[in-house]
């Protein structure tokens, strides 16, 4: 076993892991923080995806025992400190960019992440970083949608599909 | 996955003392490869040594002769933001996988790998690159020795890769949408004294470099030099995703495209 110290959603943790413990079970097993999904398991769908220092990574492709001493943000530390929903995670709501949720977390951590290197994308520099993130539900239109309008950029010239 | 220890070396030396204390040790880079293989118990490492900790082995610089240093655990994502002295490598590491493979995944560890489909093989071999391990240079021309295989030995680790930088390069990647992976890729690169063309993605023994377009760009830098040339499909890899046949048409065509988008 190996001791891991982290921090996650902005809160010190620590804990015992196994070399082969994937950070996204440390997070949903250990820390219970469950909004991490496990799609695939196989790095392709991306509903995993949190973000280390900083860095948009997929979970379940990353040891826990590998953020020793990182800084963790999952979809759980995304809300507004009163409890109430984030730009991207409103916008998601407005422009109905889910259906079931499932890949959600990952594609607002993915969003964030995008936001943050560039804040005004073209609807194809949202599609292109959104190639790692996999819907099954909406056909990823309203995704982008949500995207767009979370960056303050008009959508109304967008159809509604 | 088995169970195995993990350890994360800071430096080198413990890095590759980690690696020859047993024989079931393994360098782990970003991962973004040897994890999926451990999920499926494809591998058994005991211990796996993590190269991703070590501040020596990061970053990207230019040498007093020119060429572009390159740390052998710098990400994809590094190497795109900071490579901006070859700009044909680095948009070739903007275009590997996607953003979150690109935030783990290193160049030493693709180089390490040589999946016959990956970019970096190409980059590294068309720009005639060298390979630097904790023991020893290689030169690209001697490292690639078939699919899956290279001139590392066990437990020998790719601390840098320096790249000469050309006068033109461009890279041309035909994507294969499912893996992310080159279906078939092709790096041109023309230099002072040659060019240099190298394909990934189509060769049963891995990347390659294609030697009659070599010449015939070397004469006339145009997509026209090599209208007249052709590649086998024999010994190309054939799957559901194309026949060797298709692939050896489009390495030509890529390279055409390559030669007529480097300039």
């Amino acid at each position: 076993m190996t001791q891991v110290s982290m921090t996650v959603n902005g809160k010190p943790v620590s804990g015992e892991v196994e070399g082969r413990t994937l950070l996204a079970d440390y997070l949903r097993e250990d820390l219970r923080l469950t909004g991490t999904h496990i799609g695939c398991d196989t790095s392709q769908c991306g509903a995993c995806v949190v973000h280390v220092n900083g860095k948009a990574v997929k979970a379940c492709t990353m040891f826990a025992a590998e953020a020793e001493g990182a800084e963790v943000t999952t979809i759980e530390g995304m809300a507004n400190p009163d409890g109430s929903l984030n730009t991207i995670q409103q916008a998601f709501q407005d422009h109905h960019g889910l259906q079931c949720g499932f890949c959600t977390p990952g594609m607002v951590m993915s969003a964030a992440a995008l936001l943050e290197e560039n804040p005004k994308p073209t609807e194809a520099e949202i599609r292109d970083y959104l190639e790692g993130n996999i819907c099954r539900c909406t056909g990823y239109h309203n995704i982008v949608k949500a995207i767009m309008a979370a960056s303050g950029q008009d959508v109304s010239a967008i159809a509604a599909e | 996955m088995y169970a195995f220890d993990i350890e994360r070396p800071t430096r080198i030396a413990d890095a590759v003392k980690l690696l020859s204390d047993s024989s079931e040790s393994q360098p782990l880079g970003g991962g973004q490869t040897l994890i999926p293989t451990l999920k499926q118990r494809l591998a058994m490492p005991e211990r796996l040594v993590s190269l991703t900790a070590i501040p020596e082995m990061q970053g990207v610089c230019k040498s007093d002769a020119g060429e572009l240093c390159i740390g052998g655990a710098t990400t994809h994502a590094t190497v795109a933001a900071e490579a901006g002295d070859y700009p044909a490598l680095a948009a070739l590491a903007a275009n590997i996988g996607d953003p979150a493979v690109r935030n783990r995944g290193t160049i030493g560890g693709s180089l390490a790998n040589n999946d016959p489909s990956a970019c970096y093989p190409a980059a590294a071999l068309g720009s005639g690159a060298t390979i630097i391990t904790n023991a020893r240079e290689i030169a690209a021309d001697d490292y690639f020795q078939g699919m899956f295989t290279t001139a590392l030995d066990e437990g020998e680790i790719i601390t840098e890769v320096r790249f000469p930088v050309p006068e033109a390069a461009n890279y041309q990647k035909f994507d294969q949408p499912a893996s992310r992976f080159a279906l078939t890729g092709v790096f041109v690169a023309r230099f002072a004294d040659g060019v240099r063309v190298a394909i990934t993605g189509a060769s049963e023994e891995g990347v390659f470099r294609w030697s009659e377009a070599e010449e015939a760009l070397s004469k006339d830098f145009s997509a026209d030099a090599i209208a007249g040339l052709s590649l086998s499909g024999d010994g190309m890899i054939s799957d559901l995703h194309g026949s060797g046949d298709y692939r050896a048409h489009l390495a030509k065509v890529l390279t055409g495209r390559a030669v007529s988008a480097a300039g």
